[in-house]
């Protein structure tokens, strides 16, 4: 085929994109250059639209050993060990085939992590859906789960947490993001960075078939009609041989055979080899036909544009080739040299004796396009003044069931009994916590993790919405005691040449970047999915973060389940009652309109550390956040789980009790304490100039509220529990 | 007292195992499958995992490994061979143990705590337990045990179930069977008593921080009664 315009263009290039590739080798490109350079150069693994605004989050901490820019990035936790920890996006792919999308996200993340040297110990996932009424919701509801379960049953991983939502504008893109947490001595941390001359370069793992060509592609376009033809860009996963894999590499990196590697995700052996060679600065040469295939007259096109899984590409040291070979026959995987480091910084490939490309390195990764795209910004909507007479005809008691029930908050135990959330006999804080909770094997220490997002707080002030999912993440750790750390983001977005969805995306950034710098808790890997689009219709702004934090001495963990009668229980953090863009407003008085919550740093941060400060003392005997709801779903939640009931007190002052009960304020925390700690916490509370209200005591069986609410904790038990599973039965 | 855990390709719950056993006092060795020797054990355990994906049936690819010839030596002479979840699927394969692991019932994975009721004592795994019920952890997709109406006959006739799902009362019925098996079945033993399968984890359950604390009865009690 000769290369054209026309061909480029049908490889997802850009007209002036395509000038430039002719610019830059002076020549036209030959069919297998373009499909290189148009793998390299899409948004999935150039990040052209995002790259700028990226540059302003915030990355540094003392804790950082490895910042964004890597495989995964890398946090200290004391003595020698080191967490390795990322998230990723696999929405394009999942929607297409759902079982197979979901099990390869969850194995490339897996893989993101332990090329880095770690053995991964956690996974935890989020996962949001179209409205419950669409037709394809529960199959692809379905399939995700039973895929993500599938590969990391299979791997032997615990599925510690995740996040599940709804919402009609995912009805044509669902988001699938997969997260994996590793361990890992950091004095044995691996990089992707090539060095030295002359040193082999191997394959390893599985055969490279024709799965998954095009992928990275298919995941920087928004969807039309044709989305079932592209059915054949999905890869299908194995995770049998990624255990092998991961068995394999760990074992050889036992000592120090291995100079860099890199797995082979998106695009493949083509960003694979490209990654490598422009951070280590030099260039490298392929011999395709060694490359081990699955299928008979691969072409050299094809081969470097798989994407087949399981795969992982190694910069070796001289002479160790022999017993690297050794380690991978042991696990009966393929293993292959199929080329060397040059000084030329170019990328070679040979293919039956021709030379079929012939790039500089630098053309392909420093030379991608970059993109300051359009945007605009969105301002803070103004406040809704809720009329008294809406709330006249409502009870309490019926909100407060219906909101239990509704998919964004019911229990999501049918999700995470699929998910094997015990393996490897560490798991101390089960799924449906607020963080999960993972020792650090051998040791007292414990990591806590958390995956979070607010798409409506986004979509209505995206500023304000990106700061609160970070301050929401740094609760959920708190709320179990740990010491929070650092995150990592995963930037789901609709179309970035669309100024609302770029501005969108613009702002939300800000705000997490604000708000990481604020509370210390720097961004240290992630990606950015965009044209999570279909015929027009773009998803709301969905950036997920992943919080990780410590806990030093795992006995001190802390859970939501309320420990005895007669304990007090506190609302840590002012109520001033925020309805709007509360879930309240949106299902009981359909009002979609208004700012989401203000966020206040200071608070958040205040608030958050005296209650650490608290749990530390040892005098909270349970804590739960505050979000999604307000206060009476965050104690339902620990009534339910803890079967057991509250007597709530008369509130004072003039709020509205709807306003009290269901707001959405910032910065706030349910915890409980015994009565005879009382003057202790109201001293170090204020001391901290921390406000705090008494909401009510421990009993049996009930939630009691005056003579409004007399609910017993069985019934709304049931009304929490049920909604999932029966949804998915019928 | 010795211990050899198994690892095949794709075992997953080998770590654990090790651990457990250690904790209680086990010596133990962790034995790849492609070895065609056995080292000198009292206890042979066969882990929970995928071995070799578990593609074809569950357990098939492992019950004829190169391995396993000598784990059915071993247990033909007496010696005791213990397997959890991919292991019982094993050793049905190997037909040390009658019957099949179907899919369970509601063709999902199940990761939860359940309760089992011991059957019978009357052997090295139970003898002497204090307890009737365990609280112990199942993570399967095929832990719906089945056999045939003859086979099924037999093993009530001489003893071999050891252990049904229950509920934390004891009531074995459809309500306490999480996956579907025959007559709530969770556990058998072979016709001699000294190999047992079973779907819990009891290595799942050795701390009070994790799951639960009855796995740890079941091991401190299975290394007093082969030291006797």
């Amino acid at each position: 085929m000769t290369v054209n315009e026309k061909v480029a263009i049908d490889h997802g290039l850009k007209k002036d994109e395509y000038k430039k590739i002719c610019d830059l080798l002076k020549r036209t490109p030959n069919l297998t250059e373009l499909a290189i350079f148009s793998a390299m150069w899409n948004e999935h693994c150039s990040y052209k639209s995002s790259r700028k605004h990226l540059k302003n989050l915030h990355t540094k901490g003392k804790k950082v050993i490895q910042g964004p820019g890597e495989n995964a990035g890398v946090i200290d936790i004391g003595d020698d060990d080191a967490i390795v920890f990322k998230i990723e996006s696999h929405n394009h792919p999942s929607f297409i085939e759902p079982y197979q999308g979901a099990a390869t996200g969850v194995g490339g993340i897996m893989r993101d992590v332990f090329t880095m040297g770690a053995r991964p110990i956690a996974n935890l996932n989020s996962i949001h859906f179209g409205s419950p009424q669409h037709k394809k919701t529960k199959n692809l509801l379905r399939g995700v789960v039973k895929g993500i379960g599938g590969y990391g049953n299979c791997i032997g991983v615990p599925t510690i947490a995740g996040q599940t939502s709804f919402d009609e504008s995912y009805n044509g893109n669902i988001l699938v993001n997969a997260m994996t947490l590793g361990l890992v001595n950091k004095k044995k941390i691996f990089y992707s960075k090539a060095a030295g001359i002359n040193k082999p370069v191997i394959y390893v793992g599985s055969k490279t078939g024709r799965d998954g060509i095009h992928g990275a592609s298919m995941a920087s376009a928004v969807f039309d009609e044709k989305i079932e033809e592209k059915k054949p860009t999905v890869q299908v996963g194995d995770p049998f041989t990624e255990k092998l894999l991961l068995e394999a590499c760990l074992e050889l990196m036992a000592d120090d055979s291995i100079i860099s590697i890199q797995d082979m995700g998106a695009a493949g052996l083509t960003s694979s080899s490209v990654e490598m060679a422009s951070k280590g600065k030099l260039g490298i040469e392929l011999n395709l036909n060694m490359v081990p295939c699955r299928e008979e007259k691969m072409s050299p096109y094809e081969i470097m544009l798989s994407e087949s899984q399981e795969r992982m590409l190694i910069v070796l040291e001289n002479g160790k080739e022999e017993k690297a070979k050794k380690i991978f026959d042991k696990w009966d995987l393929d293993f292959a040299i199929i080329g060397k480091t040059t000084k030329s910084k170019k990328i070679e490939l040979y293919f039956d004796d021709k030379k079929v490309c012939d790039i500089p390195v630098d053309f392909l990764a420093e030379n991608a396009p970059v993109y300051d795209r359009k945007w605009k910004k969105i301002k803070l909507p103004q406040n809704i003044k809720f009329k008294k007479q809406e709330f006249k005809s409502l009870k309490i008691e019926n909100c407060l069931k219906k909101l239990l029930s509704h998919p964004n908050i019911c229990d999501k135990q049918w999700i995470w009994d699929q998910y094997d959330h015990t393996v490897m006999g560490d798991t101390i804080q089960k799924p449906g916590g607020d963080s999960g909770v993972v020792r650090i094997h051998g040791t007292s220490k414990a990591v806590a993790a958390s995956v979070d997002s607010s798409a409506l707080y986004c979509f209505a002030h995206p500023l304000s919405g990106g700061k609160q999912i970070v301050c929401e993440s740094w609760r959920n750790l708190i709320s179990v005691g740990a010491e929070p750390i650092a995150i990592t983001n995963c930037l789901n977005f609709g179309n970035p040449e669309k100024e609302k969805n770029m501005g969108e995306f613009v702002e939300c950034v800000q705000g997490i970047s604000e708000a990481c710098k604020y509370l210390d808790f720097p961004v240290v890997s992630g990606n950015v999915s965009f044209y999570n689009e279909t015929k027009d219709k773009g998803i709301k702004p969905t950036p997920s973060i992943g919080g990780v934090g410590i806990i030093k001495d795992y006995k001190n963990m802390i859970s939501m389940n309320l420990k005895n009668k007669g304990n007090i229980v506190l609302v840590i953090g002012k109520t001033i009652g925020h309805l709007e863009q509360s879930i309240f407003a949106r299902e009981i008085l359909s009002e979609k309109k208004g700012p989401p919550p203000e966020v206040n740093l200071f608070n958040e941060k205040n608030n958050g550390l005296t209650v650490l400060k608290l749990i530390n003392e040892k005098i909270i005997e349970s804590c739960h956040d505050v979000s999604l709801g307000g206060i009476i779903v965050a104690i339902s939640k620990m009534c339910i789980k803890s079967k057991k009931g509250i007597k709530l007190n008369q509130l004072k002052g003039l709020i509205n009790k709807f306003n009290y009960f269901f707001g959405e304020d910032q910065a706030r925390y349910l915890i409980e304490i015994r009565k005879e700690n009382l003057n202790k916490v109201d001293k170090l509370l204020k001391e901290n100039s921390v406000h705090y209200d008494e909401l009510g005591y421990v009993i049996d069986d009930n939630i009691e509220f005056s003579d409004e609410i007399k609910l017993s904790v069985d019934e709304i038990e049931k009304t929490y529990k049920s909604w999932l599973r029966k949804y998915m039965v019928n | 007292m010795k211990s050899s855990v198994i690892i095949f390709p794709g075992s997953n719950c080998d770590r654990d195992m090790d651990v457990a056993l250690k904790k209680f006092g086990f010596k133990n060795t962790m034995v790849w499958h492609n070895d065609d020797k056995l080292p000198k054990s009292d206890l042979i355990v066969l882990p929970g995992g995928f071995s070799y994906g578990d593609y074809l049936r569950c357990g098939s690819i492992a019950g004829k490994s190169k391995i396993i010839n000598s784990v059915i030596d071993f247990a033909k002479t007496g010696g005791l061979v213990l397997g959890i979840c991919n292991g019982f699927q094993i050793l049905t394969e190997t037909g040390l143990l009658p019957g099949v692991l179907l899919q369970n019932k509601n063709i999902e994975f199940i990761c939860k705590n359940v309760f089992v009721k011991i059957n019978d004592k009357n052997n090295k795994y139970f003898n002497k337990i204090n307890k009737e019920i365990l609280e112990l952890h199942i993570a399967h997709n095929e832990g719906n045990y089945f056999c045939s109406d003859d086979e099924l006959r037999e093993l009530e006739n001489n003893n071999q179930i050891a252990a049904y799902y229950c509920d934390e009362k004891g009531n074995c019925d459809d309500r306490s069977n999480p996956n579907g098996a025959l007559k709530n079945i969770a556990g058998i033993l072979n016709k001699e008593k000294n190999v047992l399968g079973m779907m819990p984890h009891p290595e799942r359950m050795i701390d009070k921080y994790l799951s639960g604390e009855d796995g740890s009865i079941f091991f401190k009690n299975l290394l007093n009664n082969l030291k006797i």
